[in-house]
C-alpha cells in the first residue's frame, strides 16, 4: 500500500510516499521499518503505543488502533500534530 | 586533599558542544581558548538534551535528541559532526509483565555519560521519565538496567510524570569512579542519589543529611530532589551536590551529606541547579544561584548574575562577576548548562534559557559572551578533541 511520509521523517525514507505491505496498521510499520531502519521507534513508543501527537489516517480516517485491519488498496498517511512553539 | 601536583599535557584544540531545544551547535576553540569557530545547527528544531564528546578518544560524540512528535533517539557522530549515525536500539524501558508495573516510554534520554577508561566504547544514558541505561557498542544499542528500571521500590520513588520537574522527572548525574568500573552512582530529580558497587546489580540510598522542602520527612527518599552531583576528579571519595534544597558535600566512606551551602550570602541563598568541579583541586566548586524563594523564579537573585566559588571545600564563598551584566539580567541556567575545562587555569563555560553563551578562561574571574541568540540552552560540555 501506499503510505504518505511527514517531513520529519522524511531523513528515513527520502521521499514522502513509499510502498509498505501487511495485514494491520502494526504490520505496515514494521515492514516501514524493515525498509527504513529507525523509523518505526519515531512513531511508536517501546509499550506499542503511538507516540503523542502522531496520527495516522486510513483513507482520510483516523486509526489509533495497531491491529487495525488493512487493505492493499486502502492509503495510509502518517502526520504529525504540529503544536506549540 | 590539597591541589594535585601532576602536570597537564600541552593542551589540545577544544570542542565545546551546545544542546539547545531548537538544535545542538559545536563551537571549536584553539589551545588558548582565544578563538572559537561555530559550526551548526546540528539537527536544527530538534530537541536536543546533550551532546558529548567522548573523552576516551577525543573524536566521538554522542548527541540525545527529540522533536515535539518523534520519539527519542541517539545520534553518533565520529568526525566532530560532519555525518551523524541513529541508534539501532535507544533507550526503551522493557515492556512489563502482565500484572506488572504500569507501563512506561522513554520521553527523551537527558544525561549521557561514558563510561570507565577501561571500557571503551561504554556509556550510561539517564532519561525522562527515570530510566537508567548502558551502551557496550559506543551508542549503537542500549539496555535498561532492571535493577532501578523496573524495580518496585525505585519506582515508587519515582513517582509519576505528575511528581517530576517542568520537563518531566529524570535521572541525571550518572557517575563512574575512575577507579573502579563497577563503582556507580546516580540521581534522580526527584528520587534521591544512589550508589552502587556491583556495576549496577544492587544499589544503595544515600540521602542521609539532605533536606527537603519545609514539612515534608526527609526520611521518604521520593522528596529528595538532587539537581545536580558531581565527584571530584583529583579525589573520588568527594562528592559535591546542588540540590532543589542547598549545596551539599560528601565525603566518602561517610554517607552523611553536609549543607556546605549555608555559608552563601544570605540574600543570594544556596539553591541553582549547576556545579563544576575543578579538576585537580577537590576544594574548589563553582555553583551558579538561582532565586529559590516563594514561587521559585528560577532566576539570577534580583537580576545580577554571577557564579560563586568555593576554595576551601564550601566554608567560604566569593562572587565571580566581573563581564556579567550587572543588573535587570534574569538569567536561568540549567543543571547540564555550566562546565568547566580540564586546563590550568581552569576555563568555565555556561549557556542560559535565554540563547547566550559565556566563557571565562581564569576560573570566573571575568566573563565575557561568546554568543547570543541561540535557542534555550540545555547543556554545554567541553572536552578535548583529538
Amino acid at each position: 500500500m501506499k503510505v504518505l511520509i511527514p517531513s520529519a521523517l522524511q531523513s528515513y525514507t527520502r521521499r514522502s510516499k513509499v510502498e509498505a505491505s501487511g495485514a494491520t496498521l502494526g504490520e505496515v510499520l514494521a515492514d516501514l521499518d524493515r525498509r527504513h531502519p529507525g523509523l518505526r521507534f519515531r512513531v511508536v513508543d517501546e509499550q506499542e503505543r503511538l507516540r503523542p501527537h502522531m496520527r495516522v489516517f486510513v483513507d482520510g480516517r483516523a486509526v489509533h488502533d495497531l491491529d487495525h485491519a488493512l487493505d492493499p488498496a486502502q492509503d495510509l498517511a502518517i502526520v504529525m500534530a504540529l503544536s506549540g512553539g | 586533599m590539597p591541589r594535585t601536583t601532576a602536570t597537564r599535557a600541552p593542551a589540545r584544540p577544544l570542542l565545546l558542544s551546545v544542546a539547545t531545544r531548537k538544535g545542538a551547535w559545536l563551537f571549536h576553540g584553539d589551545a588558548k581558548r582565544k578563538a572559537w569557530s561555530v559550526d551548526g545547527p546540528h539537527f536544527l528544531g530538534h530537541t536536543i538534551s546533550q551532546v558529548r564528546l567522548d573523552p576516551r578518544d577525543g573524536r566521538t560524540l554522542l548527541a540525545a535528541a527529540k522533536t515535539g512528535h518523534l520519539g527519542p533517539t541517539i545520534f553518533r557522530s565520529t568526525n566532530f559532526g560532519r555525518t551523524w549515525k541513529e541508534a539501532v536500539r535507544p533507550p526503551a524501558f522493557a515492556q512489563p509483565a502482565p500484572g506488572g508495573l504500569p507501563p512506561r516510554a522513554v520521553d527523551h534520554t537527558f544525561w549521557l555519560t561514558p563510561g570507565h577508561d577501561s571500557e571503551p566504547g561504554t556509556w550510561y544514558a539517564g532519561t525522562s521519565p527515570q530510566g537508567l541505561f548502558r551502551s557496550d557498542d559506543g551508542g549503537a544499542t542500549w539496555s535498561p538496567f532492571a535493577s532501578v528500571n523496573d524495580d518496585p521500590q525505585f519506582r515508587e520513588w519515582m513517582g509519576t510524570v505528575q511528581d517530576g520537574t517542568p520537563d518531566g522527572p529524570k535521572l541525571h548525574s550518572i557517575i563512574v569512579d575512575p577507579r573502579d568500573a563497577r563503582h556507580l552512582y546516580f540521581g534522580m530529580s526527584g528520587g534521591g542519589v544512589h550508589e552502587s558497587t556491583d556495576g549496577g546489580a544492587h544499589w544503595r540510598t544515600l540521602v542521609e543529611g539532605m533536606q527537603v522542602v519545609g514539612g515534608f520527612d526527609p526520611s521518604t527518599v521520593t522528596f529528595h530532589d538532587p539537581h545536580v552531583v558531581r565527584l571530584c576528579p583529583s579525589n573520588p571519595d568527594r562528592l559535591y551536590q546542588q540540590n532543589h534544597c542547598g549545596i551539599y558535600r560528601l565525603d566518602r566512606p561517610g554517607t552523611t551529606w553536609q549543607r556546605i551551602g549555608l555559608k552563601m550570602p544570605r540574600r543570594v541563598g544556596d539553591i541553582g541547579f549547576p556545579l563544576v568541579l575543578h579538576p585537580r583541586d577537590d576544594g574548589v566548586a563553582w555553583v551558579f544561584p538561582m532565586d529559590g524563594t516563594d514561587v521559585w523564579p528560577r532566576t539570577s537573585p534580583q537580576g545580577r548574575p554571577a557564579a560563586y566559588v568555593t576554595r576551601n571545600g564550601g566554608r567560604t564563598w566569593q562572587r565571580l562577576d566581573t563581564g556579567f551584566p550587572a543588573e535587570q539580567a534574569w538569567w536561568t541556567v540549567k543543571r547540564q548548562a555550566m562546565t568547566g575545562d580540564t586546563l590550568d587555569p581552569v576555563g568555565l563555560y555556561l549557556g542560559t534559557t535565554s540563547g547566550e553563551l559565556w566563557t571565562s578562561r581564569d576560573e570566573g574571574a571575568k566573563w565575557s559572551c561568546l554568543a547570543r541568540h541561540l535557542p534555550e540552552i540545555y547543556a554545554v560540555d567541553v572536552a578535548e578533541r583529538r
